[in-house]
């Protein structure tokens, strides 16, 4: 929500309440209300210009009546942590909430590290807020478990509900998705990424609503199944305001030609499969594709392409110019297929790619991309032991030809230090920097040395530094630098690194701002958690799997802090009493331990 | 059963398995990406006593619970089975390489979501065609689609009725008999069913026909007939077992309109439509 928005919407009925507010108690004539009133009055038409959310956590903290205040007026919510607070204590807290973020699982619930059915439930949020804010508009909810159910509670019992978002997660299927779609008469977005959605065998493109539609964004590409496309075209000419569209990959490059003409004011398209269907067309004739790009002459967000016939590339050739995110990491293209389409994408900030690219294509990419803010580079092949088809090559190559560089994230098979140190120098404004040596515990290939000193030299030469990856061969040295320099650091994430307790430690009493901190693999054990209790209610959260830890240690932490969740996780074989602390997953919370715990989860 | 069992550990010594040999159980952290096995799958193995069961004895493989794709520690295996699910355990995630120099795979590495895996092979025969409904197509996602989901709270199972696009689920738990299911699946989808004849017959509303009860589900009298699918994937009426074995065996349930069930040809290999999963 911009600022603009809040202001456009909150003025008008809120000075009404001032101005009555203001004569009653003129009326009563209590002496000493009388100034609180105005005063709240006051500063609750203040407040509501206040949007972001650590200006307002900042307000509320100034005394009592601005805490109170300030509750009224929120109408945003961003919980990092469903665990963190109850629903019960939000709704009683915030009285007119219209946005709803939460946010649930750890991030390495993603890669299979936590066992299905671990908890993070929409359902208690779904049914707390549709008593408390029945006029919540938006809810974006990523790594939670969302049901059928939930969707048609959000469907029936929130009439005005505009924005829904889910990503990664799961837990509901094209069933719950038609009804929702049916019930939601106003409904803007449905924004389905990285999403798990079960096929329930419905059809539920068709169950939107017959007439004009408020759609402006409709993302499905992770949606598994066949959708009805004649629905889905008679949707899409429906929708006069739809500009983002995101197709799955059922959906072929002439069907996407035929949604393309009826919505050229796209202006973020995800094209599905980019590849013919089988069923031979109807005559020999093939559709214009370039000039159904040529058309779409507000396009600037390019994705999809997810079974990619590259002799169809050239058709995208006339939106290049105006592209500011290219999306090919599920295109399987060679530098040789790239070059003529990056070539003339001067104005890319944004670029996901396979690392079928090879160096060569980075190289390619370094020479027009003088915008580049992300770059990501996937594996074709995400295994230890493939090929490696990019290197420290094609990451020095960026480095200095995209100086404006702010997030990288990179799979490859090897590094050399040189090239991280290459990489940290050029480009200073290095937000993000995640490298994944997919070879675990790998030295720099050139000189054999553990890729300490290139970590290093990005903790100290990148002063913006918020987010961090780490991989490869590892000595606690490494950890060393990051505790030294990482004073930014808010993420931390570590795979099969350090060599003692020592290096945790460097971490935990170095990083100041450090919130999520995720390890796997990495020989830490109870010494080192127990060097951090001073920092762990600042944090958001920890996660240790397979580390060195033991239950008795992990105890000892829930011992000495009430207002953590210490959760030992383990898998379905383990038993209950077993000394190993397989997976710890701690987190703060106001609310003690939760209740839907599942079997294989032990609370502190 | 002893066929069953023997053909069991067959299998298992076939079985392709992360681990060093002899365990008798992986851990699920090196399981594939299949739900865990569930308790009363295994009950399962015990399935004679099916009433209206056409196929003779010899295609009743009593091995094709077991190569069920929620199985614990299911890997790929030869293909030997009856279900068309078996198809899918071909899009298995790259953790079983071939040959591996390396120490064996890690569960979560590299750290690529499951869906970004499996991009080097070319694309398998994809039907792209406009499909409506109720035909065949394939579900290429390596993650299993699941029809029963039982928990400690409920047994959810899948119910859709000829004509209307939206399916629904039933807690089976929530119900003792048969006939508490019924007045269950009448109150699913007597709106449902009353708003799509609204929109069938123009919006002319007749006031007769809106909410009207769905009866004569399980004998016969009534406009349409509850069948299920088990778990062999054979259809059948639904009342003609005790509840609870109904209850253990049962995988989705269908309203069909009853004129159309003497087309039908329940108990023996599905018709038309394939098994999704």
């Amino acid at each position: 929500m911009s600022e603009d928005d809040e202001r456009q919407q909150s003025p008008p009925s809120d000075l009404d309440f001032v101005s009555t507010k203001a004569r009653n108690c003129n009326a009563t004539g209590s002496g000493s209300a009388y100034p609180d009133q105005v005063l709240n009055n006051v500063l609750e038409n203040v407040l509501h210009f206040l949007t972001s959310k650590r200006d307002r956590n900042a307000a509320s903290l100034v005394c009592k009546s601005w805490y109170r205040v300030e509750a009224l007026t929120r109408s945003e919510l961003l919980i990092g942590n469903c665990y963190a607070v109850s629903p019960a204590r939000v709704t009683a807290r915030f009285a007119r909430v219209r946005a709803l973020h939460l946010k649930g699982k750890p991030r390495f619930a993603d890669f299979n590290l936590m066992p299905p059915d671990w908890g993070a439930h929409f359902n208690p949020w779904a049914l707390a807020m549709a008593k408390a804010y029945p006029w919540l508009e938006k809810v974006h909810l990523k790594r939670m478990s969302v049901t059928d159910d939930d969707l048609v509670t959000l469907a029936e019992l929130f009439l005005g509900f505009k924005e829904l978002s889910l990503v990664c997660c799961d837990g509901f299927g094209t069933g719950g998705l038609a009804i929702f779609v049916n019930k939601c008469r106003q409904l803007k977005v449905l924004d389905l990424i990285d999403s798990e959605v079960t096929d329930d065998d419905t059809d539920w493109i068709s169950c939107f609503p017959e007439g004009e539609s408020h759609l402006e964004s409709l993302i499905f590409d992770c949606v598994e199944c066949h959708v009805n496309f004649e629905a889905l075209e008679r949707l899409v000419a429906r929708s006069p305001s739809l500009k983002k569209l995101r197709l799955n990959r059922y959906v072929s490059i002439e069907q996407l030609y035929r949604l393309m003409i009826r919505a050229p004011q796209l202006t973020h398209l995800g094209t599905g499969s980019f590849s013919p269907s089988e069923i031979a067309g109807q005559g020999d004739q093939e559709p214009d594709y370039v000039n159904a790009f040529a058309a779409c002459k507000s396009l600037v967000c390019l994705s999809g392409f997810r079974e990619i016939i590259p002799d169809y590339l050239p058709a995208i050739y006339p939106v290049c110019a105006n592209l500011t995110s290219l999306n090919f990491s599920y295109a399987n293209i060679t530098a040789e297929q790239l070059k003529p389409i990056i070539s003339k994408c001067h104005k890319l900030e944004v670029f996901w790619v396979l690392d079928s690219i090879c160096d060569e294509g980075l190289q390619a990419v370094a020479v027009t991309c003088k915008e580049l803010r992300e770059l990501r580079v996937f594996p074709v092949d995400a295994r230890e032991d493939s090929d490696g088809l990019v290197s420290d090559v094609g990451l020095r190559a960026i480095s200095e030809g995209c100086r404006k560089l702010q997030s990288i994230l990179y799979f490859c098979q090897q590094m050399t230090n040189a090239a991280v140190i290459a990489m940290s120098k050029n480009c200073p404004d290095l937000v993000v920097f995640r490298l994944c040596i997919m070879g675990r515990r790998r030295a720099d290939h050139v000189t054999g040395e553990p890729m300490d000193d290139g970590f290093g030299a990005i903790v100290m030469n990148c002063k913006k530094l918020t987010r961090l990856a780490v991989s490869g061969l590892l000595t606690d040295k490494a950890f060393d630098y990051i505790g030294r320099h990482g004073k930014l650091i808010r993420t931390l994430s570590v795979a099969f690194a350090g060599d003692s307790d020592i290096g945790l430690k460097y971490v935990l009493e170095g990083c100041p701002q450090l919130q999520k901190l995720e390890i796997r693999d990495s020989p830490f054990g109870d010494a080192a958690l127990r060097s951090g209790l001073h920092h762990y209610y600042n944090m958001r959260f920890l996660w240790m799997s397979s580390c060195s830890l033991t239950r008795h240690g992990c105890q000892e932490i829930a011992h000495a802090m009430p207002h953590l969740v210490v959760e030992v996780i383990r898998s379905a074989d383990e038993e209950e009493m077993d000394t190993a602390a397989e997976i710890l997953y701690m987190y703060r919370s106001l609310e003690g331990p939760r209740t839907d715990v599942p079997k294989f989860v032990t609370i502190l | 059963m002893e066929s069953g069992c023997s053909k069991k550990l067959e299998e298992e010594k076939l079985e392709l398995r992360l681990g060093p040999p002899g365990q008798e159980h992986s851990s699920w952290f090196i399981k594939d990406e299949s739900l865990p096995s569930f308790g009363y799958f295994s009950s399962l193995k015990s399935n004679g006593n099916q009433a209206h069961k056409f196929p003779p004895p010899e295609d009743h493989l009593v091995g094709s619970v077991l190569a069920s794709p929620w199985a614990k520690n299911h890997q790929p295996k030869p293909p030997s089975s009856l279900q068309s699910s078996e198809k899918k355990q071909t899009a298995m995630p790259s953790n079983c390489p071939q040959k591996r120099t390396a120490p064996g795979p890690v569960v979560g590495w590299p750290p690529i979501r499951s869906f970004r895996k499996n991009l080097a092979a070319p694309s398998s025969s994809k039907v792209a065609s406009e499909t409506p409904v109720g035909l065949p197509h394939k579900v290429a996602n390596e993650k299993k689609t699941v029809v029963a989901e039982p928990s400690v709270k409920g047994l959810f199972v899948k119910i859709n009725m000829d004509g209307v696009p939206i399916g629904r689920k039933v807690n089976l738990k929530a119900y003792d008999s048969y006939k508490k299911l019924s007045a269950a699946v009448d109150e699913l989808f007597r709106g449902l069913l009353a708003a799509q004849r609204d929109s069938s017959a123009g919006g002319i509303v007749n006031k007769q026909e809106k909410e009207k009860p769905i009866t004569g589900l399980l004998d016969g009298n009534g406009e349409y007939t509850l069948v299920y699918e088990d778990n062999e994937g054979d259809r059948m009426l639904v009342g003609d077992v005790p509840w609870h074995m109904f209850v253990s065996t049962v995988k989705r349930l269908r309203v069909l309109k009853s004129s159309e069930l003497s087309a039908i040809n329940l108990g023996s290999s599905k018709k038309g439509k394939t098994v999704e999963n």
